[in-house]
């Protein structure tokens, strides 16, 4: 089965390819009543009138069933190789959905859009296929017949009593740019079938008696026409709209249909689709979760949840409320909604449970009001009518009886002890009791069970004559039919009760589920860690693996940048995880689009775009197919979205506001360095044209002294520019630390050697323990820390006055002091120093106030830290602590 | 012999050309100049140079061409002339064989020292087998003996300690990049860990040098190796 997989490399391949597309191709469909009325010819003679043009023409798939002219047309045309898809040993030829997408024609004819695609392809229909090839950008020449729509579907079925599988949402045609009716008159076609032209003569024979009766054919084409006819219709309003001219039409209606687990529901959706469209109103399905519901055996569940989903499809907006009464709910619903008509399913009810439930038709009559209350009629249901109570309970139910049977038994004998003592209308308390008992505990049925069990035993034990169902007394009659009543009753309410617990329960559960996503998630300022939490709490609460995916690159989703530590996704999926990302739609197992796959993708999608994906993998105890928990699965995915995109936001608003202190960081450097700059130039530009204009004039000592002047300020600038260069490496974060291990002594050393010209004759006291341990720094990094810091020494102070450079272990780190004995700090100053461009008030003394800032970055990009303070007897002390930076390596010095 | 060496100068400033003219004319060297790194390639081949002044950033290609192609046909002494703080850019060009660097903006003074440390290597190099006892200030150094004598007191080197200095030496005067002496003292395998070579160069200074701190022949170029300064 693996080779039926996409590959996931030209599943990449295209996906990269298809986002530098933007524009989506035009969809043309050749729409016709029925199979043989010339859509395939239609649409090659227009596809030849294309290509004649210099459009570029590819025939990704037109099934000619042989027939002679249609293959005629083929004629000149590219037609793209089939892909061969083996299934259960049997070789089917399908369309080649990614090399249509790698070719990219301007033209793709793609024949019989309602077509079901072979297991194993990306999507479950063509017509997926067909909107991922308009996504594309490629416009699509394509076939349907108007049996294939979704909303006619059982009006088609009902007409021709047969039952056609393949069926394609309405809203595909309604996408599509331009129809073009293929119109036979029906005499016409069935003439073409006799001479067999549309289907083999035997075929042609069989198809004749039955699908392509003339009445049938005649009512196909009517709805062809009519389905056409809407369409020009709704053309038409979209141009009035668009060229400004006043609607004749009223605002919009608003209806909403209420649906059940009834198999009849998705007749109640089409039939309500119908009359919205020629109402021009908008829909709305609802569906009311009863307590009884919750109850429900999977089946049934499946049955709303397939239901929304085509109401979903059919472009209706779908809504579950969650109430005890539908009614009512509905009614409330729907005044909220503004509704002008509810539509609802007539159901046929035999009349005691009419009576005894009442229906829901006759409760909304009663509340009425300036609603239109539209009933349908329904079939009478084949399936029976809907039974919430599951039979998978059967398993349960030997026991709630038992329970029924063994309370009734244990209350006949108290009853029967105490029959001497007590009058048998208080003995049937006992019984009473024992019926709440079995109600609060067992099944409904099982608690009916228990109340007729208990009339029976209170008739064969307490009633005198003892050990007889005969009863002496015709008064007891009464108390029996009381008694049973009081049973029913109590029965029903009991169970009902506890059953509206275990619903608030459940919801209260879900409520508290997302209370707690939510909450965990504002306070989450990291986009990736939201994605963590996120991932966890969606775990926990649906029982399954769960897994995001967040883009690693612009654009690109990858498994690399996951959730969780381990990965139970073959890699290959990594191509699904992106398309569900470019596409904004969920794929996956138990989806129309790629179904074999081992997860569940979900989009998780913020206000603005697509922020990741996320991946579940349910256990087969566990599968999360309820319509609420499909729901829940998807509210938690959009509240996640929404969290990571206001991590995300806050990141780069974060980092706008960073580059506008870069800009005025910049801004400032250049204002303050430019004084800075120009000083020395100024010297140097001055001595130098002094001694080419005067140089004759000028005696040996003033020459001298002027070139003296011109080395000294070139010595200024280099050192000013390279503090510059310094510091603009370290802010831009231009410079790595590139840490090693090495010995404190070897990098003091190196920087004294080279500020030996510097430090001159004046006496330096190092103190550095030998056996002071290895620190892992960059060395380069901290040569220049020393080299600043004691040319600062040297600067200012005066030139015969000492300086100490000392060093010892605090803590996980060494410190190091660096002490002169100048003048010191001026008070305040000890905090602002390692500013940019602070310059300490110092006569005589000029730099750009750099060098300690440099010092401060680097300190602080090695994780130490720095600070400055005057000693007591004098001078300024620097001191620096660096961690070691992990554990030395041994090194024996043998 | 010839009696003034000559010296290739390869740089593409005209600015940077016209001072080390200057300065090269007063020294009284022979020299010749190139613009290019294939004209310098050409001319090292065509004239034989003493010695070649580098610049790493040349026009046409990565001065550091000009090195590999030099060193495939000659030992001449290479000085490369760097910008600072990139000391990738000169471990490569030393690690490719150029014997030294001095880093922009250099003083006239600091070129000329290097430039005749150099050329007094070649030659002691020419006439090999001169000198087995090595001198810098009271350093002693007696390799065929093994023998070090500081201030005239025999100190006691460890084998690889000996070695260290002993590669040292041989290149006396050049910087060695850490990859050089680790391969040379340890083996090629040992190449990545610096740590053994920084812990046994402090110990070496410990034994050889007045103040271990402030080190007057075993000098360390930080990011770069060490070099062993005679004078």
């Amino acid at each position: 089965m693996e080779t039926l997989r996409p590959d996931p490399d030209q599943l990449l391949a295209r996906v990269a390819e298809e986002s530098a597309k933007a524009a989506r191709g035009r969809l043309k469909i050749f729409f016709g009543s029925a199979p043989g009325v010339g859509k395939t010819y239609a649409m090659l003679q227009a596809a030849q009138a294309s290509a004649r043009k210099g459009t570029e023409v590819l025939v990704g798939l037109v099934e000619t069933h042989k027939r002679n002219e249609t293959e005629a047309l083929l004629e000149g045309l590219p037609i793209l190789p089939r892909r061969q898809i083996e299934h259960r040993g049997v070789v089917l030829r399908e369309f080649d959905l990614d090399a249509a997408l790698a070719k990219h024609p301007q033209l793709l004819l793609v024949d019989e859009l309602a077509h079901t695609n072979a297991p194993g392809s990306r999507h479950v229909k063509r017509w997926q296929d067909v909107i991922e090839l308009i996504d594309a950008g490629i416009d699509v020449y394509t076939t349907l017949n108007v049996q294939h729509l979704d909303s006619l579907n059982d009006v088609v079925a009902q007409v021709t009593s047969v039952v056609v599988r393949e069926t394609i949402p309405d809203s595909v045609l309604d996408q599509a740019d331009e129809i073009e009716l293929v119109d036979l008159p029906v005499d016409e076609l069935r003439r073409r079938m006799e001479e067999g032209k549309v289907y083999f003569p035997e075929q042609a024979q069989r198809a004749m008696g039955n699908f392509f009766r003339p009445g049938n054919l005649i009512a196909l084409r009517e709805m062809a026409l009519r389905r056409t006819a809407d369409r020009v219709d709704a053309q038409m309003r979209s141009y009035r709209r668009d060229h400004s001219i006043q609607s004749t039409w009223p605002v919009t209606e608003r209806i909403i249909v209420s649906i059940g687990p009834s198999p009849f529901s998705a007749k109640l959706i089409r039939a309500t689709k119908r009359i919205a469209e020629r109402l021009h109103a908008e829909w709305i399905v609802a569906f009311v979760e009863t307590p009884l519901y919750a109850q429900a055996p999977p089946e049934v569940r499946e049955r709303v949840l397939s239901a929304l989903r085509l109401a979903e499809q059919l472009g209706a907006e779908t809504v579950t409320l969650n109430a005890r009464k539908i009614a009512e709910s509905l009614f409330q619903y729907a005044r909220s909604r503004n509704v002008s008509k509810i539509v609802i399913g007539k159901q046929t009810l035999p009349l005691w449970r009419r009576l005894w439930h009442g229906s829901v038709l006759d409760d909304l009559l009663a509340m009425g009001g300036d609603i239109d209350i539209i009933a349908i009629s329904g079939e009478p249901d084949l399936a029976g009518s809907p039974r919430l109570i599951s039979p998978a309970a059967s398993k349960q139910d030997w026991r709630d009886y038992a329970l029924a049977g063994a309370t009734v038994a244990a209350c006949t004998i108290v009853s029967l002890a105490l029959r001497s003592v007590l009058s048998p209308v208080n003995l049937l308390m006992f019984y009473l009791l024992g019926v709440v008992t079995v109600a609060m505990r067992s099944s409904r049925r099982a608690a009916l069970f228990s109340s007729f069990l208990s009339v029976a035993a209170f008739d064969f034990f307490c009633v005198p004559p003892y050990m007889n169902f005969a009863v002496s007394d015709t008064e007891y009659l009464f108390t029996f039919l009381v008694m049973l009543t009081v049973g029913i009753t109590i029965s029903t309410l009991t169970v009902r009760i506890r059953m509206q617990v275990a619903h608030a329960v459940e919801s209260g559960a879900r409520t508290q589920a997302l209370y707690r996503l939510t909450k965990e998630l504002t306070r989450e300022t990291r986009a990736f860690e939201a994605a963590r939490k996120a991932t966890e709490i969606t775990r926990d609460v649906f029982g399954a693996k769960v897994i995001l995916f967040l883009p690693d690159e612009p654009g690109k989703i990858s498994f690399r940048r996951r959730t969780t530590d381990d990965l139970p996704i073959p890699s290959a999926e990594e191509a699904i995880a992106q398309w569900v990302y470019d596409h904004g739609q969920k794929a996956g197992k138990g989806m129309d689009t790629l179904p074999g796959a081992t997860a569940l993708y979900l989009p998780l999608k913020g206000s603005a775009s697509v922020v990741g994906v996320m991946a579940v993998i349910t256990s087969p105890e566990n599968p999360i197919n309820a319509p609420e928990q499909q729901h829940l699965l998807e509210i938690f995915a959009n509240q996640t979205a929404l969290a990571i995109e206001r991590a995300e936001t806050a990141s780069a608003a974060r980092d706008a506001q960073l580059k506008i202190e870069t800009e005025q960081m910049r801004s400032g450097l250049l204002s303050a360095v430019s004084h800075d700059l120009r000083t020395p130039l100024a010297s140097i530009t001055g001595a130098a044209s002094s001694l080419l204009s005067q140089g004759e004039h000028l005696d040996k000592a003033t020459q001298r002294e002027l070139l003296e002047s011109i080395d000294q300020e070139a010595e200024r600038l280099s050192r000013l520019v390279n503090n510059l260069l310094e510091m603009t490496r370290i802010e831009s974060g231009a410079v790595e630390v590139k840490r090693d291990w090495h010995p404190l002594e070897e990098i003091v050393g190196a920087a004294l050697t080279r500020l030996e010209k510097i430090l001159g004759q004046r006496p330096i006291a190092i103190d550095i323990p030998q056996d002071l341990p290895l620190l892992s720094v960059d060395d380069v990094l901290i040569e220049q820390l020393f080299l600043n810091l004691l040319e600062n020494a040297a600067k200012y102070t005066p030139p015969d006055s000492a300086i100490s450079i000392a060093a010892r272990p605090v803590g996980q780190g060494i410190q190091i002091e660096i002490a002169d004995a100048g003048p010191g700090f001026a008070p305040g100053d000890e905090k602002k120093i390692w500013e940019k461009f602070y310059r300490g008030n110092t006569e005589g003394v000029r730099g750009a106030g750099l060098g300690l800032a440099i010092c401060h970055a680097i300190v602080a990009a090695h994780s130490g830290s720095i600070s400055a303070e005057n000693r007591p007897q004098g001078g300024a002390l620097i001191r620096i602590w660096l961690p070691l930076g992990g554990k030395p390596p041994e090194v024996s010095v043998a | 012999m010839r009696n003034t060496p000559e010296i290739l100068i390869v740089e593409d400033d005209p600015q940077i050309r016209r001072f080390l003219r200057a300065t090269l004319a007063a020294e009284e060297y022979r020299f010749h100049e190139a613009i290019t790194a294939a004209e310098a390639i050409a001319q090292a081949a065509a004239r034989q140079p003493d010695l070649i002044v580098l610049d790493l950033g040349l026009p046409d290609q990565d001065g550091r061409e000009v090195i590999r192609q030099v060193r495939q046909s000659s030992q001449t002494p290479i000085i490369v002339l760097s910008a600072r703080g990139q000391e990738k850019d000169k471990i490569e060009a030393l690690d490719l064989g150029a014997d030294d660097f001095v880093a922009k903006p250099f003083a006239v003074g600091e070129l000329l020292a290097r430039i005749r440390a150099a050329l007094r290597r070649a030659a002691t190099i020419a006439d090999e087998g001169a000198g087995t006892v090595f001198r810098a200030g009271n350093i002693e150094v007696d390799l065929d003996k093994r023998r070090v004598l500081v201030g005239g007191l025999e100190v006691h080197l460890t084998p690889i300690e000996f070695h260290l200095l002993r590669t040292l030496i041989r290149h006396a005067g050049k910087v060695l990049t850490q990859r050089q002496l680790l391969i040379e003292v340890w083996g090629p395998q040992h190449s990545e860990q610096a740590q053994y070579l920084r812990v046994y160069m402090a110990q070496l200074r410990r034994k050889l040098e007045a103040d271990a701190a402030r080190p007057r022949h075993l000098l360390t170029e930080p990011g770069v190796g060490y070099r062993l300064l005679a004078e």
